[in-house]
């Protein structure tokens, strides 16, 4: 069920009774029901509806409600290449995200670019917003998506609960200061 | 139902009818691979298409391709410019090309003729620098609107990426005259 | 009650919590249809200003990312502008760095959700251009594999437009069959999506021990998917409402748009080339082209499910006749010679790297082939200088004028139809933008 070792009673004659951190309780909600909002652009979009639809069930682990509001969201999933164009598009959408916030880079051109190291695509979303999970493939296979859904589940009950206390966790290059 | 072994009568049919009409405004023919292509004068390509449509119904524009000829061993001028015909009614395919110089890259826009040559024109225009005259709005499809330069010409290096700081309103196309 | 409703009542005035409706008095005897419902209305606080409205281009409704710019009075579009680009890779600029055979991958992505055909029709345009006869085992290999893509992509289309407008059901049933048809493509090519399973010449690798049961297992699956989606929609009030007379376009306006393929076809026209200008034996087969007849949402959605179940009866046909022999040409040009004679004979060693580093080399000259996808017409219009590197490679994908057309498709209807045309245009973002 993915409930943390922390909040279950350590016996069974203490069922009723749960005693744990408030962080742990609040990390342990929040990784269970992630919001992703599919970022979709190409290829990787397509595979991305089939995590979602019967045979993956993304819902196994909680993050089935997609979205596509940033502010409802908190898992942002930039599925597919992002080019020169869409690069503010994307950097505007995360940042009217609200925290906490995740971002999976989801394939080889959300990643690097893959193999389109051309004057259009960008490369690597990392230029432009912080990546948390990266998954390789061209496009993924969708156990990898989900492979990638419990490694961010994992991040969370590691980090800091609140956003203050989380380290940043790299520097962005600012490139749209003038927006 | 027509087989591809007549194309070369009707091929021929149809160079043979535009050397009659247009004289040496029609420069070549290329025929290799069994494709037909019309060489014709920059200056007569309006008239040599509005020709091919109106009367030997080739409704279809497929494409316009430009290229960049920079790296070729042989060519006119530096940039060509190509217009995929089809014709729906007689199934027949045929290719109309110009020469433009680097320096002089006016062409006579083909919207008034195909509809489909708005976009294909706009893409032309932003890959290679094409003047289309008398396009409706000839302004960047592909590319960012802070975009410099024509990607697709070979002096473009491959890796110029450019980045661009903010979206544009497509306020110009909501013109009434567009 | 009175018969006349005051307007205010139901707009909201600056400084007032009004609601917008309140059930306890609201006047059900009132229909909105009547025609002195609007009768001595006074409209002073409604503006009437033109909204302008951004769609796009991450709305999920566009199915790929493109923008829409509409100028709104009330619900109807008076004007619109689109945008596209947003998904430009720089596919023309990256192939003239590569290899003929280098391209294969990148066609995969052109149309995404039928990556076999793109790599079918680039490689027949290559090896017209080389003058290659592929092996007739090939050839059925290749029709089969081509009718499977155009059922999987007509089933994402038609899925995603049906659950635009609301109908969510179907796109799991298309789904789940598509799945079966997927696990048969991946046992075939080893990909999920972008499959790379052609080459110039012939094909990657034969096909597997058993590959033809699980096809026809897997098909299985898909007529009754069909069925079930054309009992939900084909009578359904609310989708006939949404998408019949929506966004309609004669024939003539269609070809001068430039528009092939399914949706050129619902308005009437029998253009396919698997028809007018046969090639890999279509001219064999029976099957039919299905044709629409008012050219608006509706047909388009309906003319790609009927096709479905033409390119169902073609890969039946196919899938017994696969004749035996090799898959690749026997020409040094494009095959690498069997791994056992590169060890052994000194010819075959120069011959496999000379390919490896050097690549296919096809004579110099220009050439345009056109193949008829799932969308329409895919050309590829191919510069070679005789070199192992493409001059140039210019695609003309057929959604690229699919989408020239859209704003004046919406121009004049409701700005709800704007979905509703947008999804039955099957506008995939990676050929539209390449």
């Amino acid at each position: 069920m993915g409930i943390d070792q922390t909040l279950l009673p350590a016996t069974k004659d203490e069922a009723g009774i749960i005693t744990t951190r408030l962080d742990e309780v609040v990390k342990w909600g929040r990784k269970n029901s992630l919001w992703p909002l599919p970022f979709g652009t190409a290829c990787c979009a397509i595979e991305f509806m089939g995590v979602v639809s019967s045979k993956f069930d993304i819902s196994r682990f909680g993050a089935e409600l997609v979205r596509f509001s940033p502010r409802q969201a908190d898992l942002i999933l930039v599925a597919g290449t992002i080019n020169y164009k869409l690069a503010p598009v994307l950097k505007r959408i995360y940042d009217q995200m609200a925290e906490p916030k995740y971002v999976i880079s989801m394939g080889a051109c959300a990643c690097s670019g893959g193999f389109y190291d051309n004057y259009a695509t960008v490369q690597g979303i990392d230029q432009i917003i912080p990546v948390d999970v990266f998954i390789p493939g061209c496009p993924p296979r969708p156990e990898a998506i989900l492979h990638a859904i419990l490694k961010m589940q994992e991040r969370i009950q590691k980090e800091p609960v609140t956003t203050q206390a989380r380290p940043r966790r790299h520097e962005v290059v600012d490139k749209f200061k003038d927006n | 139902m027509t087989t591809p072994s007549n194309d070369t009568e009707r091929h021929d049919a149809l160079v043979a009818d535009i050397r009659s009409r247009f004289g040496d405004r029609l420069l070549d023919v290329d025929r290799s691979f069994g494709d037909c292509a019309l060489i014709v004068d920059r200056a007569a390509v309006h008239d040599v298409l509005a020709y091919l449509k109106n009367e030997r119904r080739f409704n279809l524009l497929m494409d316009i391709v430009g290229v960049d000829c920079m790296d070729l061993a042989t060519y006119r001028e530096r940039f060509e410019l190509s217009y995929n015909l089809y014709s729906v009614p007689d199934d027949l395919r045929v290719r109309v090309e110009i020469a433009v110089p680097e320096l002089e890259m006016d062409v006579p826009t083909a919207t008034d003729l195909w509809k489909s040559a708005n976009w294909a024109e706009r893409e032309a225009f932003e890959m290679f620098g094409f003047n289309f005259v008398g396009h409706p709005c000839q302004k960047r499809l592909l590319t960012h609107h802070e975009f410099k330069g024509h990607p697709l010409r070979k002096d473009y290096p491959i890796m110029g990426g450019q980045w661009c700081t903010s979206t544009s309103d497509l306020m110009d196309e909501l013109k009434e005259s567009n | 009650m009175s018969d006349k409703i005051d307007i205010k009542e139901f707009v909201p005035r600056a400084g007032e919590t009004k609601p917008l409706y309140r059930s306890a008095d609201f006047d059900h005897d009132v229909d909105p249809a009547r025609d002195d419902f609007n009768e001595g209305l006074t409209l002073p606080d409604i503006n009437t200003e033109p909204m302008y409205v951004n769609i796009g281009p991450t709305h999920p409704a566009t199915h790929g990312t493109f923008r829409i710019y509409a100028k709104l009075d009330g619900e109807t579009v008076e004007k619109a502008g689109v945008d596209i680009g947003y998904l430009h890779r720089g596919f023309e600029k990256i192939v003239e760095t590569k290899q003929y055979g280098q391209v294969i991958p990148y066609t995969d992505r052109l149309n995404y959700c039928s990556g076999l055909t793109n790599n079918v029709a680039y490689c027949k345009a290559m090896e017209r251009m080389m003058g290659l006869e592929v092996t007739p085992r090939t050839i059925a290999i290749r029709v089969i594999i081509m009718e499977i893509q155009r059922i999987m992509d007509h089933m994402i289309c038609c899925g995603a437009a049906i659950v635009d407008i609301g109908a969510l059901t179907n796109f799991w049933y298309f789904f789940n069959a598509r799945e079966k048809l997927n696990d048969c493509l991946e046992a075939l090519t080893g990909a999920r999506l972008t499959y790379s399973y052609t080459r110039i010449g012939g094909l990657a690798w034969d096909l597997p021990a058993g590959w033809r049961d699980s096809l026809k297992a897997a098909l299985k699956d898909v007529p009754p998917a069909i069925a079930d989606v054309r009992g939900l929609v084909q009578k359904n009030r609310i989708f006939q409402d949404r998408t019949r007379g929506v966004g309609m376009i004669n024939t003539e306006d269609a070809i001068s748009y430039g528009w092939t393929g399914p949706c050129l076809r619902a308005t009437g026209a029998d253009l396919d080339l698997r028809k007018v200008r046969p090639y890999y034996g279509y001219e064999t087969l029976d099957f039919d082209i299905p044709v629409g007849a008012n050219g608006d949402a509706y047909d388009r959605v309906m003319v790609r499910i009927a096709e479905m179940e033409e390119s169902l009866k073609i890969i039946r046909q196919m899938i017994d006749r696969v004749p035996d022999g090799p898959i690749n040409v026997d020409d040094k040009r494009v095959t690498l010679p069997e791994k056992h004679k590169v060890h052994t004979s000194m010819e075959s060693l120069i011959n496999h790297f000379k390919l490896v580093i050097e690549g296919v080399q096809p004579p110099a000259g220009r050439i345009y082939d056109a193949t008829e996808t799932p969308n329409g017409e895919l050309g590829f219009y191919i510069i070679s200088d005789g070199s192992g590197h493409p001059y140039r490679i210019k695609v003309r994908p057929p959604c690229f004028y699919l989408m020239n057309t859209l704003k004046f498709l919406v121009e004049g209807g409701m700005v709800a139809d704007i979905v509703a045309v947008l999804s039955g245009l099957n506008i995939i973002a990676g050929e539209l933008d390449r």
